[in-house]
């Protein structure tokens, strides 16, 4: 059980249990606090002084450099990060595993099952199915990375300045993001998109931001209002440091955490709704490539040939797996109490 | 008198990221039936992991335990099933926890948490363990007992949550209870009070008590037995007024030292200076030495072994049993300085290093 | 509580009216509701300009969200694409996809609990780590595809559900596209219920219960279970008011003649009275599910007391 008066210098190391807004105290190895800091000094003496002596105990690192000392050694981390390493550059540069052309095809061959150069056959209008499942990353990935920008961006802005000014803001805020909360994300889409012909990214993209945002938004706030209660912030406040200071320099690196997280997860979520919307013919439309309006082409011929449907759903739940995995090693990794 | 518990050299280990960490090693410490051991050490000594391996309700794992042997009313319960350990937990040997808001249970009632010792235990009826609960209740003096039967952990204060926590371990009066710092998170008013009830029931149901504290102030009333901990292990055991008069441990000196006394205001306190070891890398020889004013050479080197105190010129014949792991405990209990023939006690340098 | 029931109805009313208000303005605003009544034909100007005014398409928009809303009240939804009353629509939609619900969240309970309190109880051995993975997997597939997938297998491969679902749609034909359905919310039930059980296994009352020696499975199921299930418990309460909107895909795959195809095909023919009505009163589902979930928690957790 922790001293009531722990030195001060006990406390910085851990702001694992700060930002998650609990205590480690009980249970496993990395919860026991005599194991990872320096150990508290005796109750009658240890009074406020910062102990001599004695540095930090083994194993003791900050949040950060714990985490990624973590996570490279994680399986999971490294195979997703590895995955999403190619799925972005093969998003970027698709020719340099698919020199054919998505957008062109032979009727001839429509709905063809594999043949040499074209491993993964034809689909209806007779376009190479492999070609068009390497041109589709891009649109996925594109929609998951800028809507999760934007909506990271806009949600922990908004939702950290409510947390630490409070107030009538705070209640504003948390009323508006309510009203989002209220309207189904699917349904919403459906009808914003439906009155939207374009069929690139960019109307995509805004809805997500538009309606991903107050997620992050309460995460962002919930993490500021723990740490803004931290003693060390109170005694950075007591010693005169202004708004700007507080918040760059003391809440936003010990608060980020939990958003980083959510996010991760949430680009994975955003990429398999996007596809979604997509397949219901409102999200991305021809002749922009992306695996759900294939899938959805595809579906209605599962009969004849499911080669069609197999290739990019398999892509399209590979990429969503690797940004949830990802997301899963990372909130390990920064919030050690769920092992 | 009777033993009634006899831990022997028992040994937990932790497994870590960064290693094996022996929390306790080799502790051992005797209780007779109806009398008070208290056991004093910083956090982090051992003491709480030493009497969660007792009761058998360590976290394995990561905690194991890794040598030793527990008697119990004459058995070993290391070599128990798990079912017979079950069946005394609780019944012949029950625990007090430091904070009674974690260690009760937040969405049950607390009449209804009593009430499950006789259910289990008993085999009583709900409706009978529900009374018993009750008489329980009002027997550790909450006022309006059956009304506030049905009432959760949380709406009660401190203290009265605490007599609950004591109320559960004395429900099947049991031989032996443990209290792993039954006071600590009490307002100081409530302190005496709690500990006041605790004794009187154990000297009411001449129970066995082990009452683990960092609180030297504590102990002076109410222990028989004093064993003091340091980095997971016994440094000195001494019947509580000896120790009080004349510690054979510097470790217990500085203890004792470092509390502020009224007739001494004004002065400097004494602090024992620098932090306990890290289970992970003990210092070698005695764990102690690094900190000590006494460490001379050969306690770098030796670990000191628990050296049994004799002094039959002072000592009192009720005074047996009284053990120091320090070299030099003769010097310590004497107050003598150390006889330094090297000449290097007291220097920092090569040699000392 | 009463009270505070009161004060959570009164703090509804504004979030109802804004996601409304902001459905509404999707549909009227940035869309042509009278365009699409005459379809791919040019309208008559006269024609237009006189539904325009019955509409009160040519007030402002916060005028025609009052009227609407009035009219809602009175229990007035307009037209649908086919001339059917939007009412008589939902009253033939919402039987239907409330099926489909208790098909998915009876599914996604009992499996979802089940396995999560199983491989909760076995941290860190085969069963959990298989769990962990299985669920991550499922979470990754979008239900369009497992969807899709299912129904093929199961419908047209295997001939043991009906890949179509006739449009009384009874409950044996609602369990393969409840299934998928609760799919995705059985994968999150299983975590959730796994990481608030490793979380209270570590809880101080949780030592005290063995230390007071009871035997493994009152711990587990008296003490453990109440306290890890409460958040699962608001989980699935949340869960009912999305699954209900969330049911389109599932809907559209398996042609079910609920709430998500009629939505879908007012929204296709750009019917505005179709969509506008079923949002609104989805919304409202969804608003009293929260309420519901947030009074399930005062009952369940007694540390909780509204005022």
């Amino acid at each position: 059980m922790p001293e009531p008066f722990e030195p001060l210098e006990a406390r910085s190391d851990t702001p694992s249990d700060i930002a998650t807004g609990t205590a480690t105290l009980e249970g496993g190895p990395r919860g026991r606090p005599w194991l990872r800091r320096p150990l508290p000094g005796l109750r009658w003496r240890a009074a406020g002084r910062p102990a001599p002596g004695g540095g930090p105990a083994p194993g003791s690192r900050g949040l950060w450099t714990d985490a990624w000392h973590d996570l490279r050694r994680n399986p999971v981390f490294v195979v997703s990060a590895l995955v999403i390493l190619f799925l972005v550059t093969i998003a970027v540069w698709p020719q340099l595993i698919a020199d054919g052309n998505p957008y062109q095809g032979n009727l001839a061959k429509a709905q063809d099952g594999p043949a040499p150069g074209h491993p993964f056959g034809f689909d209806l209008q007779g376009r190479d199915v492999y070609t068009r499942t390497v041109y589709g990353a891009r649109a996925s990935i594109t929609v998951g990375i800028c809507a999760t920008a934007g909506a990271a961006l806009l949600g922990s802005v908004l939702g950290g300045l409510a947390g630490f000014f409070g107030g009538w803001w705070d209640s504003l805020l948390s009323r508006i993001a309510d009203v989002f909360f209220g309207i189904p994300i699917l349904l919403g889409g459906l009808v914003f998109l439906s009155v939207v012909t374009s069929g690139s990214v960019w109307p995509v993209v805004g809805f997500i931001v538009l309606l991903g945002w107050p997620q992050i938004s309460r995460i962002a706030r919930g993490s500021v209002v723990t740490v803004k209660q931290q003693d060390y912030v109170l005694a950075a406040r007591t010693l005169g440091a202004s708004n700007g200071r507080m918040l760059l320099r003391h809440i936003a690196p010990n608060a980020v955490a939990p958003v980083i997280v959510v996010a991760t997860i949430a680009l994975g979520t955003y990429i398999a709704l996007e596809a979604t919307l997509s397949f219901l013919g409102v999200g991305l439309k021809p002749p922009t490539v992306s695996w759900g309006i294939d899938i959805s082409s595809a579906s209605t011929q599962i009969r004849n040939a499911p080669h069609m449907l197999l290739w990019p759903a398999a892509a399209l739940s590979i990429t969503v797996l690797a940004f949830i995995m990802l997301g899963d090693a990372v909130r390990d990794a920064l919030d050690p109490k769920l092992r | 008198m009777a033993r009634l518990l006899d831990v022997r050299d028992l040994r937990v280990a932790f497994r870590t990221r960064d290693g094996v960490a022996e929390a306790v090693g080799g502790v051992s410490y005797a209780v007779d039936a109806g009398r008070t051991l208290a056991v004093l050490g910083e956090s982090g000594s051992g003491k709480s992991v030493t009497a969660q391996a007792i009761m058998g309700i360590l976290d394995t794992p990561p905690a194991m335990v890794t040598g030793g042997k527990v008697f119990f009313q004459g058995r070993d319960l290391l070599t128990l099933s798990g079912e017979e350990r079950r069946r005394i937990r609780g019944a012949k040997m029950s625990m007090i926890f430091q904070d009674a808001l974690s260690a009760l249970n937040p969405v049950i009632p607390v009449g209804a948490q009593l009430a499950e010792m006789y259910q289990v235990h008993r085999g009583m009826s709900r409706k009978d363990a529900r009374a018993r609960a009750v008489e329980l209740m009002d027997r550790v003096r909450i006022p309006a007992a059956a009304a506030r039967a049905g009432d959760y952990p949380h709406q009660f204060s401190g203290g009265m949550r605490q007599r609950i926590m004591i109320a559960m371990a004395i429900a099947l009066e049991p031989e032996l209870i443990i209290a792993d710092e039954p006071t600590t998170a009490l307002d100081v008013t409530v302190q005496a009070q709690v500990m006041d009830l605790l004794a009187e029931l154990r000297r009411e149901y001449a129970m066995g008590l082990i009452l683990i504290t960092h609180d030297l102030g504590v102990v002076a009333d109410v222990a028989d037995t004093i064993a003091v901990m340091y980095a997971g292990r016994i440094v000195e055991t001494a019947p509580v007024r000896e120790l009080y008069r004349r510690p054979a441990h510097p470790y217990t000196r500085g203890l004792l030292d470092s509390i502020p006394r009224v007739d001494q205001r004004g002065g400097e306190l004494y602090a024992i200076k620098g932090l306990p070891p890290s289970p992970l890398a003990l210092p070698t020889g005695c764990p102690f030495n690094p900190r000590c004013p006494r460490a001379r050479d050969v306690c770098r080197t030796d670990r000191p072994p628990l050296y049994e105190v004799t002094d039959a010129g002072v000592m009192d014949a009720g005074a047996q049993g009284r053990a120091s792991a320090c070299h030099f405990w003769k010097e310590e209990l004497h107050g003598l300085d150390p006889i330094d023939p090297l000449g290097t006690a007291g220097t920092v340098g090569p040699l000392g290093g | 509580m009463g009270r505070y029931v009161l004060r959570r109805l009164a703090q509804m009313i504004p979030v109802f009216l804004g996601a409304t208000f902001l459905i509404f303005f999707m549909v009227y605003a940035l869309g042509d509701p009278v365009a699409a009544l005459f379809g791919d034909k040019a309208p008559d100007p006269a024609t237009a300009a006189r539904i325009r005014k019955d509409l009160y398409l040519d007030e402002p928009l916060w005028s025609q969200y009052v009227h609407y809303m009035g009219q809602v009240f009175g229990g007035q939804f307009g037209t649908a694409f086919n001339g059917q009353p939007v009412t008589e629509l939902m009253a033939e939609a919402f039987p239907v996809t409330l099926r489909l619900t208790i098909v998915a969240v009876v599914f996604e309970m009992a499996l979802g609990i089940t396995l999560g309190v199983l491989s909760g109880l076995r941290r860190g051995r085969g069963l959990d780590t298989s769990v962990l993975l299985l669920t991550l997997v499922v979470v990754s597939i979008p239900t369009f595809v497992s969807g899709t997938v299912l129904q093929y297998v199961f419908g047209v491969r295997w001939g043991w559900a009906r890949p179509s679902v006739a449009p009384e749609a009874p409950f044996t034909e609602l369990l393969l596209p409840g299934v998928v359905l609760g799919l995705v919310s059985l994968a999150y039930t299983t975590r959730l219920t796994r990481t608030s059980l490793v979380e209270n296994a570590r809880a101080d009352y949780v030592r005290t219960a063995v230390a007071k020696g009871l035997p493994r499975r009152r711990i587990v199921v008296r003490h453990l279970l109440r306290t890890s299930l409460i958040p699962v418990v608001t989980f699935i309460g949340t869960d009912i008011g999305a699954l209900m909107g969330g049911a389109i895909v599932t809907e559209r795959i398996f042609n079910i003649h609920g709430v998500g195809y009629q939505l879908y095909q007012g929204i296709l023919r750009q019917n505005s009275p179709t969509v506008v009505g079923f949002v609104t009163i989805l919304v409202i589902v969804f608003l009293l599910a929260n309420l519901l979930v947030d009074l399930l928690y005062a009952v369940l957790d007694p540390r909780i007391r509204y005022a």
